[in-house]
C-alpha cells in the first residue's frame, strides 16, 4: 500500500448519483485522513445514506470516483470494497437471524479485509464481543438480544474485518437515552483506539462529542464543512434544517 | 441452524473434530454399513424399493446442498439427472462405464456452471421458474438432437448389472454426497452460503462474492444429480427424453427434502424413506391422480410440518411443542400467505 504524504484514507472526487431524474448525490468531494472521525449530517433525504452506499459499493456512482488509500474502489462492487477494507453497519440493523451471536460477529471476519478462520476467528470474535460489551452472549440466538445489543453485534461484525474505514449509518438511531450514552462511549472508545470512521447521524450532541470534522449535506450537495461547532453555527446549515425564519 | 448453540460449541467450522462430531460421523458410518447389508436380507420387490430410496436419497441430499443454505428452490434436478442418463446412454458403445459416470458428473457440472452464471443473479420465484424450465429446455434440445441425428426417440443402454450392484452404487453415491455436504458445512464456503441464506446484503458487505459461492454450490449439487442419472440409466435400459427429463422427479426431490427437513444435512434421508414407500402405495392405488396427490402432499408438508421430520424430532428432543421457523420456511412464507389468501376468497 503506497502511503500518501497526507495519510489520506478515503477520498471522494466529484461523486454524483442519479436515480432517473432525481439527483441523490450531487458532485460531492471530500477526503478523510487516517484516524479521523468524520460526521456526515444533513436533513432527511439529503443524500447521506446514498453517499454511504456509494462508499461501501452498494451503488455505483453515476460520475466521479472514490479512492481508498489511493486505490479506486468505486465501481468494483460491494464485496470487493469490503475486501479492500471498508466495513459498514446498516441504518436499520441487519442481523443474520438464524445464526448465533458469535457467528454473526464471525461473519465479518472471514471473507473481507481480514481473513481469519478456525480457532483464531473464534478467539477474535470472542474478543470483539467483550470489546463491544457482550462478553457472555456468544452462544445466544440473535433474536434473544435487545435492540442496543443487536447494534453492538453489528458493530462487532463490522470490526471483525479489521476495517481501514468504518461506516456507521445512523448507528445511534432508535436508542433510548441510557442506550445512547453507552453507544456514544463505544464509538468514542473506537476513536481513541485510532479507527477511521465516517458517521451519519442525527443525534447532534453525539456529532459534537465524537467528530473531528463535519460535512453537511442538503439536497445531495455539500453545503458546509468544518468542525462540528463551526458547521452547526453556519447560517446555511440552520436554514437547511429549520427553514428561513430561523436563520 | 438456530439451535447450533445448544448442540455444541457455537462455532464448529474450521476447528478440529470434537468428540461429538466424531460420534456423529461414526453413527452415520454405522447406518451406511447397515444399509449396505439390505441386499443380503431383501430381494425382489423390497430391494427395488430400496434402490429407489437410495437413488432419491442421493438426489434429495444433493438438492439440499444448494437449496438448503441458500433458500433458492431449485426445480432443476430432472435436467441434470437426465443429462447424466444421456451421457451414460450416449457413450456406452464408446467408453467404459466408470468413465461415463465421471463424464456425467462433468457434463452436469458444466451445464450448471453456464446456467448458474446466467441465472443465479435472479432470486426468489424467478429462479424457481427458470430452474423448472431448464429441464424442459434440455428435453426439447435432446428430442431435437435425436431427430436430427435420425435415431429413434430413445437410446438403449445395454450393460449387465445386478440389482444389489445398483443399490450399492447409489448408496455409495449417497454417502459421498453426505460427506461432501458435511465437509462444505464445516468450510468457509458453507459458512458463506449460510450468511447468504440469512441476508444477502450483509453477505455482500462482509466481502462474500455471492454469485461465485452460489454457482460453486449449484455446480457441486448438480454434478451429483447427473452422476445419479448415469448410475440408474442401465437399469432403465431404454432412455428417452420424456422419461429422463421428467419434471416429476424434480418436484418429488423437493418434497422429500421438505418432508425430512431442510435445516439438517441428514433431513432428506428421513424424508425419502417414508415418501418413497407412501408414494409407491399411492402410485399403485391411484395411478391417474398422481399429479393431484403430489400437490396435496406439498400442501400437507408445508402446512402441517413446516420444519419436516427433523424439526419434529428436535422439538420432541428439546421437549417443547412450538416449532421454530427454518430459513426455507421463511422463504415459503409469502407462498403460504398467497395460498391462504386464495383459499379465503374461495
Amino acid at each position: 500500500m503506497p502511503e500518501l504524504a497526507t495519510n489520506e484514507a478515503l477520498s471522494a472526487a466529484a461523486v454524483s448519483k442519479r436515480f432517473g431524474g432525481l439527483v441523490a448525490v450531487d458532485n460531492m468531494s471530500f477526503s478523510l485522513v487516517e484516524k479521523e472521525v468524520l460526521g456526515l449530517i444533513g436533513p432527511n433525504g439529503s443524500g447521506k445514506t446514498t453517499m454511504m452506499n456509494l462508499i461501501s459499493g452498494a451503488f455505483k456512482p453515476s460520475s466521479g470516483s472514490i479512492k481508498l488509500y489511493g486505490h479506486q474502489i468505486s465501481g468494483t462492487g460491494a464485496s470487493r470494497v469490503a475486501s479492500k477494507g471498508v466495513a459498514r453497519t446498516f441504518q436499520l440493523v441487519r442481523m443474520l437471524p438464524a445464526m448465533t451471536v458469535l457467528e454473526n460477529v464471525s461473519a465479518g471476519g472471514v471473507f473481507g479485509h481480514a481473513r481469519r478462520w478456525g480457532k483464531e476467528l473464534d478467539d477474535y470474535a470472542h474478543a470483539l464481543l467483550r470489546r463491544v460489551g457482550l462478553p457472555n452472549a456468544g452462544n445466544a440466538p440473535v433474536s434473544a438480544l435487545t435492540y442496543i445489543d443487536q447494534k453492538r453485534v453489528e458493530l462487532a461484525r463490522a470490526l471483525a474485518s479489521d476495517p481501514k474505514v468504518l461506516l456507521l449509518d445512523e448507528w445511534l438511531a432508535g436508542l433510548n437515552p441510557t442506550e445512547l450514552k453507552i453507544g456514544i462511549s463505544l464509538i468514542s472508545q473506537l476513536r481513541t483506539e485510532g479507527c477511521t470512521i465516517i458517521i451519519v447521524e442525527h443525534v447532534m450532541h453525539a456529532i459534537r462529542s465524537l467528530c473531528d470534522r463535519c460535512i453537511v449535506m442538503n439536497s445531495g450537495a455539500k453545503i458546509a464543512e468544518g468542525t462540528p461547532a463551526e458547521v452547526l453555527a453556519d447560517h446555511g446549515v440552520i436554514r437547511a434544517y429549520l427553514g428561513d425564519e430561523n436563520a | 441452524m438456530s439451535n447450533l448453540a445448544d448442540t455444541g460449541p457455537a462455532v464448529r467450522w474450521g476447528v478440529g473434530l470434537n468428540s461429538g462430531e466424531l460420534r456423529k460421523l461414526l453413527i452415520s458410518a454405522g447406518i451406511f454399513v447397515l444399509a449396505a447389508l439390505v441386499p443380503f436380507v431383501f430381494g425382489g420387490y423390497p430391494l427395488q424399493l430400496a434402490i429407489n430410496i437410495a437413488m432419491y436419497a442421493a438426489l434429495a441430499t444433493s438438492w439440499l446442498l444448494f437449496s438448503g443454505p441458500t433458500n433458492y428452490i431449485a426445480l432443476s434436478t430432472a435436467a441434470f439427472f437426465g443429462i447424466g442418463m444421456y451421457t451414460a446412454a450416449g457413450g456406452i458403445e464408446i467408453l467404459p462405464y466408470p468413465v461415463l459416470i465421471l463424464l456425467a458428473g462433468v457434463a452436469g457440472a458444466a451445464l450448471a456452471a453456464v446456467v448458474g452464471l446466467a441465472t443465479l443473479r435472479v432470486s426468489g420465484v424467478y429462479f424457481v421458474i427458470f430452474s423448472l424450465g431448464l429441464a424442459e429446455l434440455v428435453r426439447q434440445i435432446m428430442t431435437w438432437l435425436q431427430h436430427v441425428l435420425g435415431t429413434m426417440s430413445g437410446v438403449y443402454v445395454t450393460i449387465e448389472r445386478s440389482e444389489p450392484e445398483y443399490y450399492w452404487q447409489l448408496l455409495l453415491l449417497t454417502a459421498v454426497v453426505y460427506l461432501v455436504g458435511w465437509w462444505i458445512g464445516r468450510s468457509r464456503l458453507g459458512f458463506a452460503l449460510r450468511i447468504i441464506g440469512n441476508d444477502e446484503v450483509v453477505a455482500v458487505h462482509c466481502g462474500i462474492n455471492t454469485a461465485l459461492a452460489k454457482v460453486v454450490l449449484f455446480v457441486i449439487s448438480s454434478a451429483f444429480a447427473s452422476v445419479a442419472g448415469a448410475l440408474v440409466a442401465p437399469r432403465w435400459g431404454y432412455v428417452e427424453p420424456v422419461v429422463a427429463f421428467n419434471p416429476f422427479v424434480s418436484f418429488q426431490v423437493v418434497l422429500m427434502a421438505l418432508l425430512g427437513g431442510t435445516h439438517r444435512l441428514w433431513g432428506p434421508l428421513l424424508g425419502v424413506i417414508p415418501f418413497v414407500l407412501v408414494w409407491e402405495a399411492i402410485a399403485i392405488e391411484f395411478p391417474n391422480q398422481t399429479t393431484l396427490l403430489l400437490g396435496v402432499c406439498f400442501l400437507l408438508i408445508v402446512y402441517v410440518i413446516p420444519n419436516g421430520i427433523t424439526g419434529l424430532i428436535e422439538d420432541a428432543w428439546r421437549g417443547r411443542g412450538g416449532s421454530t421457523e427454518g430459513p426455507l420456511q421463511r422463504a415459503f412464507a409469502p407462498l403460504k400467505k398467497l395460498l391462504r389468501r386464495n383459499t379465503d376468497h374461495a
